[in-house]
Parts: C-alpha cells; structure tokens; sequence
C-alpha cells in the first residue's frame, strides 16, 4: 500500500508544567511561516496537572493526521529524562533523540513503590545513534528566566531542521510578552550552541 | 487569511463569521474553550449557564424568539441536557438552534466514552461531524443553514482530537447579526401536551425523509473516487487517519452522519470491490449501511473502544504496522496527573483518607485524589452524584453508616446538580456529611465562571451565590466552613460533623492556587533542614509534587545526618515549586520542614 512520504513528525514529551504545548504551537508556527501545512495535536484537562503531556507535530506539503503512528516519528523532542524513555515505540529506528537531563520523580517514585529508572540515556543510546543531552533548566537560568527551559529546548531542536532562524525569531519575539521574549531567545540561541 | 487554530477555535470562529451571536453552554473537556473563544468576539452574547440542561433551555428560547443560538457542552453534557433535547426536535426552533457535543474516545478527560452519534438518531436530530478545524469552521455555519431551513435543531459533533489539535484555518470577515427577533404565539407547534406533540411527532418524521433527501446531495458527503479496490466510508478525525496511510484508496467522507445518505453509500458500493466503515466507538455507520442490505467490513477488523490513530487504521486493513524498537527492558513508573503544589483540596482529602469513611466523589480536580497516597475519595460516577451517593448509601447501611458516610462536591459542581440532591437530604432525613470543596472557581475545566463567583462570563460582575444562606435555606441545620490549609481544624470540624445526627454541610473555602482572582497573602517556600528531619516520610504522603524522597544510599555519604539507625532517608522539597501552604509543616513531628531562606523567596 502507499505511503505518504513527505510529512516529517515530531514528538514533544514532558510533564505537565514544562511549557510543552507553547513549544509545540511555536514549532508548528515556524513550519507555517516556512510556507508548509502544519497540524499539531495534544490532550488538555487532565494531563496538564502534573501528568504526562505529550503533542505531536506534523508538517510537509500536505498533512492530513495530527498525531504519528508508532514508528513513525523523526524527533523525539524529551523534557524530561524518564519521559523519553515512555515513548521510544513511536520513534522511527533511525530517529533522532533530544533528552532534556533532569529527573522529575512521579508520586510512585516518591513513595518509594518503584525505582526512577537508572542509566536511562544509555540505554536509550544503546538503540539509537543520534541522541542529544543538553541541561536546558541550567540553559533557561544561565538565559535570565527559569521558565524559558521550553524555548532552550527549541532551539538544540532547531539545529535538526533546515528552518531558517530569522523564521524562528520573528515567531519566537511574537509568542511572548516583551517583558521575556529577550529571555527566550537568549535561551533558544544558547540551546542552539550547548 | 490562514490561521494556526484549534477544532474548538475553529467553531467559535465560524459560528462568529456566520453572524451568530447568542451562545450558552457548561465547561467539560473537551469543549470548554468554544465558548471561551467566542465570548471573546465583539457584541456577543454569550453565558455560562449552571448546567447543560439551562443552557439548552436557554439556547431554545433564544431561538423560539427569533434568533440563533449556539449551545455547547461535552459528551456527558447532552445526558444532562437530554430532556429538553428530545422534545424541541418536536418543535422545532424558529430561529435556529446548534448543539455542539464534544465527544471523548479513549477518555482522555471523562467518566465515560458514550457515542454521542445515537443521541441524532434516537432524538431525530440531524449531525454533522467536522475532521479539522477548517471544517469545524466551515461546517458551523452548514448547521445553522439546516437549522433554519429544516427548523430542526442539528448537532455539531467533535471529538476530543478533532477539538484540541491545530491546523491551518483560512479566516474571512463575518457577517453582521441579523435580527430577526420578534415575539410570536404558535401554541400549537411549542406547547407540548399530547395533543399537540402528537401532530408534532408526524412532523418530525416527514422531517426526517426530507433530511434523508437533503443527505443524498449535501455538498460535505463528499465521494472521492481513486483505486476502485477499495472504498471506505467514514466521517471526522478518523478520515484524515486513514488517508495519512492510505492515501490513493476510495472515499465516501461524511460529513453529515445523521441521517446517512443510504443511496449514496449503494452508489459508492457499486464502484468498488471490497468496502469497509471506518468509524470510532459504536458501529453506528455500519449498522445502517448493513441494514440497507450492503456488504461491509467494519467492527470485525476495526476495535469498539478508544479513539483511533493511523497505525490502528493501517493494522486494521493490512494487518501490519511500521517496524518500531525494542523498548528497554525497565519498569518505566506511570506519571498521574496530580493536584498542584498548594492545591487546597490536598489537606481536606489528607484528612479524609485518614478518616476511614466512605467518601462519595464527584467530578473535578478533587477527583484524583482517590490515588495514593491521599486515598480520600471512594467513588465518582457523574456531576452531582456524590450527593445523592452519600444519601443513598447511609439510607442502607442505616446504623452501619454511622459517622461512615462523608460526600464531596466541587462549588461549580454542586451548583451544577448539587442542589436538589441536598434538598433531598434535608426533606428526607439524612445522616451524611456533605463537604463542599469551593475553590471560587471551575478549576479543573480552567477557571471558568459559575453563579458562585461573583462574575460572568463575559466579566460583567454579577449577585454572588452565598453557599451558606442555601443550604440553610434547603433545611441544613449545620453549616460550617472550614480553611483546608487549616489541618487541624478541618480534622476536628468534619469529625464533629460526622458524630453529630442529620445532614451537615461543610465548606472548605480556599481559592484555587492557580487562580489569580483571590490569591492575596504572598506565601514563602518551604525547604527541608535536614539537620532535623527524622526520615518519618509523613510529608511524602501529602503527594505533593515539590516533596520527594532521597534515599541515604544514593547520597554523598558526607550530606547524610542519620538521626535514628533506622532512618535510611531524608525528605527534600523542591522550593522552586513549592507555594508554602504549610499543609506538611503543619504534619512535621520533627519541625524539620521551615522557610526557604527570604533571598530565594520568589513571591
């Protein structure tokens, strides 16, 4: 059967709070100020309160579904460590990933009922060749706001897309108050050269 | 103009252009921002109303009166709303009247994933069933037309991925509201009683033909004709599923699902060799086609529960999927949603767990501390049910019940189907202690307004419920409000209750710490001294996301102060994130839990 070959998939995967639904409007808006069709997708309500939130985003010439299939996605853009090791059967074989090194324990952990998994990123990298770790919570501090550990994020992602970066500032500077949109784009430039 | 929109903007945004505005409804995932999105727009009116059921009773007089209305509401909604709903398909609307449903497969945020699809065919309503946010826009305005040409309500059905994912939008200008408004006497089309519904009835089934007419030519039951080895039939999200993966096959895309244009869907049959339906929750689509004597595949390959994806749709007709990885071998912990650091449902539901009552709950935030390790809440079916739960309950267990049987309600719940449920309470005599969690909002939906607040929904300030002059008002003899941040008053206040006998109202008042309107006192983090704490692990069973567990082994060993040789940990709180409630250093045997020091204050 055919396939539709040219829509490139992205999954954002975090905890509520992370500012992973801002990422992923600003990601699918950078695809939009690029010229191409662009469908993002997630679940609000529950998973915001300090649950798993996840959003795919999509773009291409023509998208029809907002969400990816398992195997299916390009990028796994993880804001948190034991969050990426949750979704790896949605990543493409020869999918890139980006872990964000930071633990935040689930109640489960902080009971005392199970284990926050140890050597996570090794053995994510025992699957996968192409795997990024960057701080971005140290990036966001070191950028002046704590908050902007999404926009960090943003920009290491930016390095894997063929996106010019005026497209990403000029969405960027639009998507926050002029109080921390410097703070966010210092952020994204310095997660672009961690 | 193109615009990155959500379903839920999308609808909002068409039902504007179109010239609507009159719009009420009640917040539920996954509707909540439609009517938040068009309140937005210049010169609309738009109302929270108490519960699905106003709101529809509102939505019908606005259009008895001439104008058209836009009602919204989740799934679960129109149950609330359903006895209205029935009968003005009867009436008819004059002006016009659409009704929003927005389903939930999989449940991402409900109590249920009810098919909203039979409510079109069970109260002779027609449906249309948008796939993007474009045809969420676009087929607003295609619902009000069938309204107003037909004078039948219609049905706007979402789903929860149809209303919260994003695509482009192309944005025109709107047209201005018309008024049509007029008061006109028709008693024999909108006054009920049997002798006129009889007649009424007739009219809603020749209704129906001429909508089964319509349905052959509407212009969104749209074939598309590619490999004739093929063709699928389906409507909404899961059309754009199944032409991500198969792109060049065969279509009937519906966008009306009720009634189904039967001859279309022979039409259709005959071009192709093998048909299949490809439809989320019940076979609803199926059904009717093969009860039309044609041939089709549909809940034999495809499942009946949670919503799909395309990977479900490709497994279903090739019976394979992509290749994907091995996942590690680890147990990989769940992450629940949690209440919020400060939440001030925390300390009330510590409390409850501690208890050993039976605690009937109800839908809201409050709802998830049934988990560990707050274990306070027993038992959630619907908005309102704890109420009559917790009366139900003591009525059977009778002297077992005794200061056992404790319900919760939220304040935009109890107002919600609260009210009658306490009446009853009082008229019947009961023994329950019903706590009212009144955070001075709807929080879990996103802060939206309720007769409680003091506000409207488009900002207007408005009379004030006082909770505590109706429950005296419905015969509560004891009424008692409580500050859930205050742990030990709170234990003492329901313990009394619970001894006490009749109906006793509780109401532990502190505004929802998201929710800017009332937080006043600048509060200071909390850090641990770990020169004090015992490792007694009382803190960590708040469950509160800013306290975790560290334990000694993997610490540095020269940061470990063992104050028992049975100590094999020490508690930290994350002070980024704390509020300070003081809920846990109220618990603190060791008073080890004391201010993050001033110069890391962030408030």
């Amino acid at each position: 059967m055919e396939k539709n070959n040219h829509v490139k998939s992205i999954l954002l995967a975090g905890v509520g709070g992370q500012g992973i639904l801002r990422a992923s409007d600003i990601l699918c808006m950078v695809m939009m100020e690029a010229g191409l069709d662009a469908k993002k997708s997630e679940v609000h309500g529950m998973a915001q309160r300090g649950g798993c939130v996840t959003s795919h985003v999509r773009y291409g010439q023509k998208v029809y579904s907002p969400i990816a299939r398992k195997g299916e996605v390009d990028i796994l853009l993880s804001f948190e460590k034991l969050e990426s090791l949750r979704y790896l059967d949605f990543m493409k074989p020869a999918g890139s990933i980006i872990i964000n090194n930071i633990e935040i324990y689930p109640p489960s952990v902080n009971l005392g009922d199970i284990i926050y998994p140890q050597n996570i990123i090794d053995l994510i990298r025992n699957t996968f060749k192409t795997v990024k770790v960057i701080n971005a919570r140290d990036i966001a501090v070191q950028a002046g706001n704590v908050r902007a550990e999404n926009t960090a994020l943003l920009g290491v992602l930016s390095l894997y897309l063929p996106i010019d970066i005026a497209l990403w500032e000029k969405v960027l500077t639009s998507s926050f108050a002029a109080a921390v949109a410097e703070a966010n784009l210092r952020a994204f430039h310095l997660g672009r050269a961690a | 103009m193109k615009v990155l929109m959500s379903g839920n903007e999308g609808i909002a945004r068409g039902a504007y252009e179109y010239g609507i505005r009159f719009a009420s409804g009640y917040p539920g995932t996954p509707s909540t921002e439609i009517i938040e999105t068009f309140a937005q727009y210049p010169d609309v009116y738009a109302e929270w109303s108490p519960n699905e059921k106003v709101a529809l009773e509102v939505g019908i007089g606005a259009a008895l009166a001439g104008d058209r209305a836009m009602v919204v509401m989740k799934h679960v909604g129109v149950n609330v709303a359903a006895d209205p709903l029935f009968t003005v398909s009867y009436t008819g609307t004059n002006g016009a009247l659409v009704i929003v449903t927005a389903d939930d497969p999989s449940l991402h945020s409900s109590q249920n994933e009810q098919d909203n699809r039979n409510y079109a065919r069970f109260a002779k309503i027609p449906m249309l069933e948008p796939s993007d946010s474009q045809e969420a826009k676009d087929f607003v305005k295609l619902a009000f037309e069938i309204s107003e040409r037909f004078d039948t309500p219609v049905f706007l059905r979402t789903t929860t991925r149809v209303s919260h994912s994003k695509s482009l939008v192309h944005v025109e200008d709107p047209i201005p509201w018309e008024d049509k408004t007029e008061i006109k006497i028709n008693t024999s089309k909108y006054v009920m009683v049997p002798m006129n519904a009889r007649i009424r009835r007739m009219e809603v089934e020749k209704r129906t033909q001429r909508l089964k007419e319509f349905a052959e030519t509407f212009v969104e039951n749209r074939l598309e004709i590619n490999d004739p080895g093929v063709g699928i039939i389906t409507s909404g999200m899961p059309y754009h599923y199944a032409k991500d993966v198969f792109p060049k096959l065969s279509y009937l895309k519906l966008g009306m699902v009720y009634p189904l244009p039967i001859n279309l869907i022979r039409n259709f049959a005959s071009k192709v060799r093998q048909l299949y339906v490809i439809e989320e929750l019940d076979p609803f689509i199926e059904e009717q086609v093969k009860a039309a004597g044609i041939d089709v595949k549909g809940k034999a390959i495809f499942p009946y529960t949670g919503e799909f994806d395309p990977g479900v749709i490709e497994k279903g007709i090739t019976g394979k999927n992509l290749t994907t990885v091995c996942i590690p071998d680890v147990p990989i912990p769940s992450r629940p949603p949690n209440l919020c650091p400060g939440c001030p449902h925390r300390g009330l539901f510590y409390v409850l767990g501690k208890l050993k009552t039976f605690v009937t709950g109800d839908i809201g935030c409050y709802t998830l501390s049934f988990m560990k390790p707050l274990e306070g809440l027993h038992s959630c079916v619907c908005m309102g049910a704890s109420i009559g739960m917790a009366h139900g309950m003591g009525k059977a267990l009778k002297d077992k019940g005794k200061g056992k049987v404790v319900g919760v309600i939220g304040d935009s719940t109890f107002i919600h189907s609260g009210i009658t449920s306490l009446l009853n309470m009082s008229y019947n005599k009961s023994d329950a202690v019903i706590v009212i969690c009144d955070n001075r909002t709807t929080a879990m939906t996103g802060m939206q307004e309720h007769p409680g607040t003091g506000y409207t929904l488009l900002g207007e300030k408005t009379k004030e419920l006082d909770l505590e002059t109706l429950s005296s008002a419905l015969g509560i003899e004891s009424v008692r409000v409580i500050d859930p941040y205050d742990i030990s008053t709170t234990r003492t206040v329901i313990k009394e209750e619970l001894s006490r006998s009749g109906t006793s109202i509780v109401i532990s008042r502190r505004s929802c710490i998201l929710f800017k309107r009332h937080v006043t006192d600048s509060r200071k983090p909390l850090k641990i001294d770990a020169d004090k704490c015992i490792g007694c692990g009382i803190c960590i069973g708040l469950g509160c996301p800013p306290i975790s567990w560290r334990k000694f082994e993997n610490l540095p060993a020269e940061s470990i102060k063992r104050k028992t040789k049975k100590q094999d940990g020490i508690a930290f709180i994350d002070s980024n994130i704390c509020n300070g409630c003081t809920v846990c250093q109220q618990l603190c045997k060791a008073d080890a839990i004391i201010e993050e020091s001033p110069s890391h204050g962030k408030k």
